[in-house]
């Protein structure tokens, strides 16, 4: 219930909004959580094993139970925390992980087969009969698994990454890190500060304590907005730096507008890169539940949130209040809703020797033994001094002490160790280089500890940066000692809940130390206790006590686990801010993709290129029909084709030749100038890493062509090869394959083509076959090499990059007029099958120049590049599997690329396998398919009958084996 | 996580390609003989501490670069031009 006059925020702005489809009313400044307390409502949420009615337990991040589905419109967001996520008008929440509805679930019938359930059940249970496992237990037990659903559609919202660098980044906006800002801010530095909240002050907007005479959250409101006025502050609210990262690299998710209806174009998160020369890690604590006999019930809480929900939110959870802790801190709570007028049923204290003062029952030396109120709490039972009660109650505070939020310290492998004095782990130094920690997240529990922590640990941090801190007094706050007596678990029958998220009992972590689960690494995963998004912080230091004591060690004899980044969930959206859709790879497009797309053409990826697949023409329907048209176009009239994505580099230097004939197997040092000549590039250990041509276009200057997949990987490779083994060379080279349109010229009428656009014309003695040089249209600067990867008389013509729309377009009318045109990716592949032509589908990293029939390539009179690594036995020779050529000869005339080969007659399995087929078209030159693949001992094997098995398509055809040079094997159509 | 470049200052990661060893650059002779050359092609050191890398500033400058690096504690301690390592050695 709302209690007039509490609260730090006005109640001025009514907001509706709807949970399972009930209406209520709250205000600007209410999270979920306070809103539906406000309104009496306790249970929220099923759990995720037993569906066990649960009510809210934090005010926090560390919320495990509170877990609802947020809708936005057509969209909805699963597994929201309702003590995080702030009310808007028109918020719609609803409950999850139950059916038909919070109240009835029939899920609930879980609880009452507990006994089959518990840790490890399915280690044990559930295997007979064998075949039941994959056809019933998995699905069910699938499908009753999990917690939030999501809707099934397309994410449209919009996400945000961002960078971010500073001196001093500090985690936590609580009197620890406001001072700890103040200092670094005052000093000069740049400063980060970030909290998880949307308000500044931490604990101090939940307690009722004055700093330097006025209200603690007073004091932080005008710190806060001194940093606000420096422009050397950045504030980050809603900011949750979820993990520490190498070289002081933090990871931070900012909610941006989930606190809105909708925000136009602003992003719903944004998931930021900060990085910081030095941080502190002011993150608090954070308070544990206590375990005994049915403690997960609605309405049971911790202490600290429940005076936050009066203090911060004006709202009483309970209206007869009761308190169990071990410690004096929690006492607070008492006095806090005793002040506001709030009815307190009892405080029980386990410590016989607790002093409380107030106008309220006080049970020391006591434990609550048990609690009723399936659907919210009623009752809780008493054992004290001897005797039991019950108590009537709708609200029960729990304290079992605070544990430091250290868990960013973590984050690389550290690990804590545990401190006596407070019962806690605290953080060890240094476990993160440049992160210090301050104030509770240290240990430090009282206010003025903190706000002197904060100080103090800032100073230091800014000392190692070489600059000086100011001096800034230790304002007036509260100092008193945290007084507690450890308490883990009430001894007793029943199930305690330890882990609710996961639904881990005492009983659990007593039957993993039973089984012999006795390292804390084997009793996490055996019992998944603390394996959940709230990643234990609940139950971690609970689960340890529990099994130290049934190991009979001590806590720190029994060790902890380590701690993971994120320290709360992350959005994948977030982290993948620009990737979705478009956004995952840059889009590459030539200067003719408009021309090509405007003739019809549908583009297929190249790598991140694209490139037209074939030009349909009126009276075409298939794909087939295009490819064999534009076929029998090259090779009959002529083709225009972009081949602008192959690689080009342009090598230059009084050395390039000597540096092309390292990294080439053939020479190149002799090439003549205004000369193109094919090349083979093999890795250091003997394998074809790629092929292109080389075109020299002046004593020092070169331009070399690589594969278009391999043009990254072959500049790499060369500066390596200068950089690296031989920077003693003369020669500098740049990528250039940007920088020029090319388009292949290709057919009988390609030099027609040519001359009726170039500046000067040409013929065969003044370019002859493998020429290159200058060569001008219309003014424009342009470079024409004679080389052909169609096998017909053809040229590439390139000019600088934006005249190449104007290029293409005029070559393509030209070639149009001569009864040619435009051809695409799938007649350029059936072309070079057709005369034997390599791509990458041959050379695929585990074949050699012998393999493809290039050994003589490799050079004898000079070392280069996989040369001594290409002589080893076993990479030549005729147990090889060859390059040739195959045609179907039998009554199957369908081949398949990805087939493999088997003798005429042999069984087609693994053991007598041949070799396979790497390229297949139909060539309508020969009218038939044609195959390129790899044989063992191939060369040897032509005019042979080999059977070709897809087992994948089921095919099944006999082949003969022929030179993969096809089509012209005497190569004279090049040459006309 | 930054390396920097030589050349280019701090710069993100991101615009490194990381190669392997730097012993990639002693590239035995022609006539080493079989050990040698399967040793450089294929065996590698992997230690727990420190370690030389050669990266490549692919979205950057294209150095070659030599970098010392700690596979513990991932400190980068140095980073060297390698053509300024290579031609030193010359």
């Amino acid at each position: 219930m709302r209690i007039a006059g509490k609260g730090l925020f006005e109640r001025t702005d009514p907001l509706n909004f709807t949970f399972d489809g009930q209406n209520y009313i709250g205000y600007k400044g209410d999270t979920l959580a306070s809103a539906l307390l406000a309104n009496d409502v306790r249970l929220l949420a099923r759990s995720f094993k037993y569906h066990r009615p649960r009510g809210i337990l934090s005010a926090g991040s560390e919320e495990p139970n509170a877990l609802v589905t947020i809708g936005r419109s057509a969209a909805q967001t699963p597994n929201i925390r309702a003590t995080q996520q702030e009310i808007y008008g028109g918020l719609a929440a609803r409950s999850q992980n139950c059916w038909p509805s919070l109240t009835n679930d029939f899920m609930g019938v879980n609880d009452l087969l507990s006994p089959f359930l518990s840790a490890g059940f399915y280690y044990k249970t559930f295997m007979w009969p064998r075949a039941f496992w994959e056809k019933l237990y998995e699905p069910v037990i699938r499908r009753a698994a999990g917690l939030g659903e999501l809707s099934g559609q397309h994410n449209a919202d919009r996400y945000d990454k961002a960078f971010a660098f500073c001196d001093l980044l500090v985690i936590g906006a609580g009197p620890a890190g406001l001072m700890s800002a103040l200092t670094g801010a005052r000093a000069g530095a740049q400063v980060i500060v970030a909290d998880e909240n949307s308000g500044f002050g931490g604990r101090l907007l939940a307690e009722n304590e004055d700093i330097a005479g006025k209200p603690g959250h007073q004091w932080a409101a005008e710190v806060t907005a001194e940093l606000a006025a420096m422009p050397n502050v950045r504030l980050m609210r809603r900011t949750t730096v979820t993990g520490a990262y190498d070289q002081g690299t933090f990871g931070a998710l900012e909610r941006v507008s989930l606190h809105h209806e909708s925000m136009g174009d602003a992003p719903l998160e944004s998931f930021w890169r900060i990085v910081a020369k030095r941080t502190i890690l002011a993150t608090g604590a954070l308070e544990r539940p206590v375990a005994f006999r049915n403690n997960d019930r609605p309405g049971i809480m911790t202490a600290g949130a429940v005076r936050a929900y009066l203090n911060h939110w004006g709202v009483a959870p309970g209206h007869e209040v009761s308190i169990f802790c071990n410690n004096d801190d929690a006492h607070r709570t008492a006095r806090d809703l005793a002040k506001a007028g709030i009815k307190i049923a009892a405080l029980i204290d386990t410590r016989p020797d607790a002093k409380v003062s107030g106008d309220f029952p006080v049970l020391t030396g006591g434990e609550v033994i048990n609690t009723k109120g399936r659907l919210g709490l009623r009752e809780i039972s008493v054992r004290y001094q001897g005797g039991e009660r019950t108590i009537p109650t709708d609200c029960l505070a729990i304290s079992g002490g605070w544990n430091p939020s250290l868990h960013l310290t973590c984050h690389m492998n550290g690990r804590p160790v545990w401190n006596d004095k407070i019962a806690a782990f605290v953080p060890v130094p240094d476990m993160v280089p440049g992160l210090d920690v301050a104030g509770a997240a240290l240990g430090v529990f009282s206010t003025k500890g903190a706000l002197k922590s904060g100080f103090y640990r800032t100073k230091l941090a800014l000392e190692s940066l070489g600059m000086n801190a100011p001096s800034i007094p230790t304002p007036k706050a509260d100092d008193a000692d945290y007084v507690l007596s450890p308490f883990w678990a009430v001894p007793g029958k029943g199930r305690a809940w330890l882990d609710f998220q996961n639904d881990v009992t005492v009983k659990d972590i007593k039957l993993a130390a039973r089984e012999n689960f006795k390292s804390v690494e084997h009793m996490k995963r055996y019992t998944t206790q603390g394996m959940a998004p709230d990643q234990g912080k609940n139950s971690n230091i609970g689960a340890l006590a529990v099994l130290a004591d049934a190991t009979g060690r001590t806590i720190p004899e029994t060790g902890t686990t380590t701690y993971r980044p994120p320290y709360t969930p992350v959005s994948i959206a977030a982290l993948g801010a620009g990737a979705q859709g478009k956004g995952f790879a840059p889009e590459r497009f030539t200067t003719s993709h408009t021309a090509s797309v405007e003739r019809g053409a549908p583009m297929i990826e190249a790598g991140l290129w694209y490139r037209p697949s074939y030009f349909p023409r009126v009276g075409e329907s298939t794909w087939r029909q295009s490819c064999d048209r534009e076929v029998n176009m090259v090779r009959n009239a002529v083709g225009v084709c972009d081949v602008s994505t192959l690689g080009k580099i342009d090598i230059q230097g009084q050395e390039a030749a000597e540096f092309l004939d390292f990294v080439y197997t053939n020479m190149f040092s002799t090439l003549k100038i205004g000369r193109v000549r094919y090349g083979l590039m093999l890795r250091e250990d003997g394998h074809v890493m790629d092929d292109g041509t080389t075109a020299r276009l002046g004593q020092n200057h070169f331009v070399m062509t690589t594969t278009t997949a391999a043009a990254g990987p072959v500049m790499k490779h060369l500066e390596f090869v200068h950089q690296c083994l031989r920077p003693d060379l003369d020669v500098q080279m740049i990528s250039v394959t940007e920088q020029w349109a090319q388009f292949a010229i290709a057919g009988p009428k390609a030099r027609e083509v040519l001359n009726l656009v170039l500046d000067s014309e040409i013929d065969n003695e003044n370019f002859p076959f493998m020429a290159c040089g200058q060569t001008d249209i219309a003014g424009v600067i342009g470079r024409l090499f004679r080389i052909s990867f169609s096998g017909e008389h053809a040229y590439e013509i390139a000019v600088p990059a934006r005249y190449g729309d104007s290029l293409y377009r005029l070559l393509v009318m030209q070639a149009e007029t001569l009864g040619g045109g435009a051809y695409g990716m799938e007649a350029l592949n059936v072309l070079r099958i057709e005369k034997g032509f390599i791509t990458h589908a041959e050379i695929d990293g585990r074949v050699t120049a012998d393999d493809i029939g290039m050994g003589r390539m490799i050079s004898l009179k000079k070392d280069c590049v996989g040369k001594t690594m290409s002589e080893r036995p076993g990479l030549s020779g005729d147990q090889r599997e060859q390059l040739i050529g195959l045609r179907p000869v039998g009554a199957i005339k369908q081949i398949s690329a990805g087939a493999h080969l088997f003798d005429a007659g042999a069984e087609a399995v693994r053991q007598n396998n041949q070799g396979y087929v790497t390229s297949v078209g139909f060539s309508p030159t020969f009218d038939c398919f044609l195959g390129l693949g790899f044989l063992k001992n191939g060369r040897e094997r032509w005019g042979e009958q080999v059977r070709l098995v897809d087992h994948l398509r089921g095919i099944d055809a006999v082949c003969e084996v022929s030179d993969p040079v096809i089509f012209d094997p005497e190569g004279g159509r090049v040459r006309g | 996580m930054r390396i920097t470049c030589p050349l280019c200052g701090d710069r993100d990661i991101r615009e490194f390609s990381y190669r392997g060893a730097a012993t990639d650059m002693d590239r035995p002779t022609a006539d080493a003989g079989a050990e040698a050359w399967d040793d450089f092609v294929h065996n590698r050191e992997n230690p727990a501490g420190p370690t030389r890398d050669l990266w490549y500033h692919e979205g950057g400058c294209s150095a070659w670069l030599v970098v010392d690096r700690n596979t513990i504690s991932h400190e980068i301690t140095a980073t060297t031009l390698a053509s300024k390592i290579k031609g030193a050695a010359k």
